[in-house]
């Protein structure tokens, strides 16, 4: 067994190194526990960087009257009221602390003329909430977690995929991966699994996510026998570049309509007022998303098929200052100079709210011993995320995870590896190079990210999702018969012949959930149901893997506490 | 369609060669988009290191046209047109596969830096004017194209004596931190030797967020690093106190 791969074991290992993985794993060396975070990407370089314009945090800062009520309030009605109410308490209460604490390790934000952190505006959030660093909020919040993660000493394995997840009588007990750079395989063998791998976005074309996205956390913890939630739940996010081409669904933050940004369609109205007029561009992401894709349906879009997104209003020095990052993208991918002329924008798919479900509290999925954080886990945002609570997600209930996952692995002995799960693994993560003359993965991902983005985007029908199941039946039957080139050392067609099964499945856990909820809500909106169903507000789909069929069932969402209603019913 | 004629490094540590393929040109493509490209299309086990696309990762650091880029912010059309494009892994660091080079030595040369570490007793308030001149460092996206232009390691190989501009980047970060109670005077002068840098700027050009960190960096941090242990009233100081001891 040995001379075929080596093996490593943690008391707790950690899949993906963005903010909720880096979270987890600190808090669970802080327990005393011996940590491995693995890595598909070089550390630091996890999507987190990506993120811009803040870490929602009732600080109460900048706005006194804040606190984790309104955050909590926000958050729920951003969500539609399908958020795991319990969750968006805890992150409510929560997110301040956990920013104060990254502070103290060493990041720097914004400050407020009396020398507190700074708070900006955006969508949704009643208060100006959102901690920030400029836009580069992402970049400072990764640096953070690295270097206290390195300083207290976790082991980082970089550049290596999990390709299975091992399990010992129905309890997570580690996982199999391979070294990107050799493609050799590598056994983690650990007492608990934090999966904090992110979202799905590379299964649409336009996406604002990097080539890690590809579902692999859901789908690898679906495999294994946990349950996935709210899987209908898209983000697409209403602003991402649409010019030129090669850009088409870079993000533009959202910090550009916080810092005062103007949407106009081409004759230069701004259209915002037919749609959310009291919130205007500061409505929430769904709203805004569909506005956009709305007008340029309705053939009032830009040149190139967007709004036109108006900052310029601002003091040239000011944008400079608080939106660095977009005048430079701007300026050096598009020719555009956003100080003196407006941006053309588009939605791009940017989030999943659903993913594995978990417990609030724990963060333990439905599979003893797999915890997930962040953007793989589902429940705190519900039909629809704000803008800011992505960040403060993966602080809050990546600590959860972190310390759950420690506290879970003092309480039972180490687990046992099972040979067959692994030379099963190795013979399934190989086979593309078994076989001859098969199509380029390529091809394959290509015609995916053609079906997602047409027929289950952001306006869907059943028609539309039922012919999308049969064209993803086919697309894995042609997955499965995918070949590669070349040899096994970092070989990205080999890696995405592997990870084309991650997006396949997720996708159509997606389509399936989406398909059944016959209501529009939040990020989920059907031509053919455009209501709010009063009954579906009360249930969640859950998906699991039943047998070698994908289950799909409702189940009954827990009545809110009193005390919570109350607050929900405030109006602010 | 426009096409342009793309020579790719094809090859590993023991050696290898530049391949010519042709890619499509669309308006405003950048030169990752012509990798993607050939990945897609023409030669799928190409190895190429990417995430954001967007210039905030520091990924897909490369030798364009022999000048050390990001291959996502690189524009098809701001290079000579009509001429091959050549795109090389950086120099500085050995190559796993095509563009994939092993960049682990910076990862492990960042252990030897005293991490942040806070005054006793702060109060967490300081000020804009504070933190202005520090989140210039903290923009380092680790791209290493500052690692890979400096002439020390580029062409000296001082890999073990010296730390590189993008550590002292990070030293300065650390070391002008308003909240930050410790010095690495030391471990700049010893464990990094700021000594061998030479002040050449090479790594300032490159930087792709615009880190002034020849002056801004690493010249305030060799000051410091003189301050402590060049200082000749400091050094007779020393010299009498330890002759008679």
């Amino acid at each position: 067994m040995s001379e075929r791969f080596e093996t490593h074991e943690h008391d707790v290992l950690v899949i993906g190194a963005g903010g909720a993985g880096l979270r987890a794993a600190i808090e669970a060396l802080g327990q005393g526990a011996s940590v491995g975070v693995v890595s598909k990407s070089l550390l630091g370089k996890a999507h987190t960087v990506m993120a811009e314009g803040g870490i929602a945090a009732a600080m109460a800062n900048v706005d006194s009257a804040d606190g984790w009520k309104p955050h909590f309030r926000d958050t729920m009605r951003g969500g539609k009221l399908l958020n795991n109410w319990r969750m968006a308490q805890l992150h409510a209460q929560e997110a301040p602390e956990r920013v104060k604490e990254l502070e103290q390790w060493g990041a720097l934000f914004d400050r407020t003329e009396d020398g507190r952190i700074l708070q900006r505006a955006f969508g949704g959030h009643t208060f100006r909430r959102l901690c920030h660093v400029g836009d580069r909020t992402g970049l400072e919040m990764i640096r953070t977690l690295q270097d206290r993660g390195v300083y207290m000493g976790f082991d980082v394995y970089m550049e290596c995929t999990i390709v299975r997840l091992l399990t010992d009588g129905g309890r997570c007990a580690g996982a199999l991966a391979y070294w990107r750079e050799t493609g050799r395989f590598v056994v983690f063998k650990a007492k608990s699994v934090v999966m904090a791998t992110g979202g799905i976005g590379k299964a649409w074309p336009i996406t604002s996510n990097s080539w890690e996205y590809t579902g692999d956390g859901m789908a690898l913890a679906y495999e294994a026998g946990a349950e996935l939630m709210d899987m209908e739940f898209v983000q697409f996010h209403p602003t991402g570049m649409v010019w030129p081409p090669g850009v088409q669904g870079i993000l533009v933050t959202e910090a550009v309509r916080g810092e005062g940004g103007i949407l106009r369609n081409k004759s230069g109205e701004r259209f915002m007022e037919r749609y959310d007029p009291k919130r205007m561009e500061l409505s929430t992401r769904d709203v805004v998303a569909r506005s956009i894709y709305t007008e340029v349906k309705e053939g009032r879009g830009t040149e190139h098929g967007g709004a036109y997104l108006d900052i310029s209003h601002q003091p040239a020095e000011y944008v400079k200052k608080k939106l660095p990052s977009m005048y430079h993208q701007f300026k050096e991918l598009a020719d555009v100079d956003i100080t003196k002329g407006p941006m053309e924008v588009g939605p791009t798919c940017h989030y999943m709210m659903g993913g594995i479900r978990v417990e609030a509290e724990t963060a333990q999925s439905s599979l003893p011993g797999l915890f997930a954080a962040g953007e793989a886990a589902a429940g705190l945002h519900g039909a629809n995320r704000l803008g800011g609570n992505s960040l403060s997600d993966l602080l809050v209930f990546g600590r959860r995870a972190g310390l759950a996952a420690a506290q879970h692995a003092k309480e039972v002995s180490a687990p046992n590896l099972d040979e067959g799960q692994i030379s099963a693994g190795e013979s399934e993560a190989l086979s593309a190079f078994q076989r001859q003359g098969g199509e380029n993965p390529y091809a394959v991902h290509r015609d995916l990210q053609k079906v997602m983005q047409s027929l289950v985007g952001i306006f869907r029908t059943g028609e539309d999702m039922q012919k999308a199941l049969s064209e993803l039946a086919k697309l894995k039957e042609r997955a499965a018969h995918t070949s590669v080139e070349g040899s096994r050392m970092f070989n990205p067609g080999w890696h995405m012949a592997i990870e084309l099964k991650s997006m396949l499945t997720v996708s159509e856990a997606v389509t399936r959930s989406a398909l059944v909820r016959q209501e529009s809500r939040g990020a989920h909106s059907r031509i053919d149901f455009p209501e709010l169903s009063p009954e579906w507000g009360k249930k969640n789909n859950i998906v699991w893997h039943d047998g070698s069929a994908m289950g799909l069932r409702q189940e009954t969402r827990p009545e809110m506490r009193a005390e919570l209603k109350e607050i929900l019913a405030e109006d602010q | 369609m426009a096409e342009a004629t793309v020579k790719v490094f094809r090859g590993n540590k023991g050696g290898g060669q530049s391949v010519e393929f042709k890619v499509p040109v669309a308006p405003g493509m950048v030169v990752l988009d012509a990798l993607h490209y050939i990945q897609g299309h023409l030669a799928p086990d190409l190895a190429v290191r990417w995430n954001c696309k967007a210039g905030k990762c520091g990924s897909c650091s490369a030798e364009v046209n022999g000048r050390p880029r990001l291959t996502c912010k690189t524009r098809m059309d701001a290079l000579p047109q009509g001429e091959p494009i050549t795109v090389m892994p950086l120099k500085a660091f050995p190559v796993i596969k095509d563009l994939v080079t092993d960049v682990s030595w910076n990862y492990k040369v960042n252990k030897k830096i005293t991490p942040f570490t806070p005054k006793a007793g702060a109060d967490w308030k300081f000020y804009q004017d504070d933190v202005d001149r520090v989140q210039e460092f903290r923009k380092c996206i680790e791209c290493f194209l500052c690692q890979n232009v400096c002439h020390v390691l580029r062409d000296h190989d001082k890999y073990e004596q010296f730390g590189g501009p993008r550590l002292f980047v990070r030293v300065a970060g650390l070391e002008m931190h308003p909240m930050d109670g410790v010095s690495r005077t030391k471990v700049l002068k010893d464990g990094l030797g700021i000594g061998l840098c030479n002040i050449t700027k090479c790594c300032t050009e490159v930087c792709p967020e615009d880190i002034h960190i020849t002056d801004n960096a690493i010249i305030p941090l060799k000051e410091r690093v003189v301050d402590q242990f060049y200082d000749p009233l400091v050094w007779i100081v020393r010299k009498i106190r330890g002759a008679a001891s």
